[in-house]
């Protein structure tokens, strides 16, 4: 038995999809943007197995791109959850309804 | 037989990684999410490190569970909610399936998990025939440093622009008055 490229991106659709469940099901902001974070490292470890796969560093030089959208995005979503729940007392996405027609 | 090491490192962290963002997803308190996220990110870093990529799983730790879940952190603590909002008109389960478009969204991910395994087996039956590549440079430093500032050079410094934008962003989006 050997380990495969094929095995590191199994593991990652799986992690992707849990990601994109917690994305949908989840109705609290915060977890809604933790759901984002697993999903980003799911496609970082892709780029990482598949670089390794093919003998070349490009994937761990995306990764850390990848890390520094992360960061990034974390940043400026939090700021956004900050001023949302100054406004409404919450953290539901359904809550934050002003925008539907 | 004994299964060779890096065999049961994969299991070893894989299954820690799937089950603790699984935990991320089902926790209530977001407290707990964070700090399963951060179990996550370990466990993700271990198999960095298995796939011979130390740079990555040394960044993932400082960036990823040192820096970005301490952010977490903080705002769940400034937030000060740890429940999650149960008056709300859809009902008060914290995961909803109640509602059809929820319903829809579920159905969703579990599709996509099939479609990621449909085609992730059309790629392998393709890429069968490269065999197991040479992993020698793959764990310099030295050599994502030379990636990163010959090649990625562009990117790199748009990244910079990017980071300023959104900490610009983030103290105007925080602030209570400008």
């Amino acid at each position: 038995m050997e380990l495969t490229l094929t095995h590191y991106l199994a593991l990652s659709a799986v992690l992707f999809s849990v990601g994109t469940a917690g994305v949908f099901l989840r109705r609290n902001l915060i977890t809604v943007l933790l759901s984002i974070e697993i999903m980003l490292n799911a496609v970082n470890l892709t780029f990482v197995a598949a670089g390794r796969h093919y003998g070349v560093v490009d994937g761990q030089v995306i990764a850390f791109f990848v890390m520094t959208v992360a960061a990034a995005e974390a940043a400026v979503g939090l700021a956004l959850v900050i001023s949302l729940f100054r406004h409404k007392e919450s953290l539901s996405p359904d809550v934050f309804t002003s925008l539907k027609w | 037989m004994i299964p060779p090491l890096d065999v049961v490192l994969f299991y070893l962290f894989g299954g820690a990684a799937v089950a603790s963002s699984i935990a991320v997803v089902t926790q209530r308190n977001p407290m707990h999410s964070v700090l399963m996220l951060i179990a996550s990110f370990l466990a993700l870093a271990g198999l960095y490190i298995n796939l011979d990529s130390p740079f990555t799983a040394v960044t993932q730790i400082i960036v990823y569970a040192g820096a970005i879940m301490v952010l977490f952190l903080f705002v769940v603590m400034l937030l000060n909610a740890p429940r999650e909002d149960v008056a709300s008109p859809y009902g008060p389960a914290y995961i909803t399936l109640t509602t059809g478009p929820r319903k829809v969204f579920a159905l969703l991910s579990v599709i996509l998990l099939i479609e990621l395994a449909f085609v992730m087996r059309q790629f392998v039956s393709a890429s069968q025939s490269s065999g197991p590549a040479a992993a020698g440079h793959v764990s310099s430093v030295r050599e994502i440093g030379i990636a990163i500032f010959t090649r990625y050079s562009l990117a790199f410094e748009a990244t910079s622009v990017l980071i300023l934008v959104a900490m610009i962003g983030a103290v105007v989006l925080a602030k209570k008055k400008l």
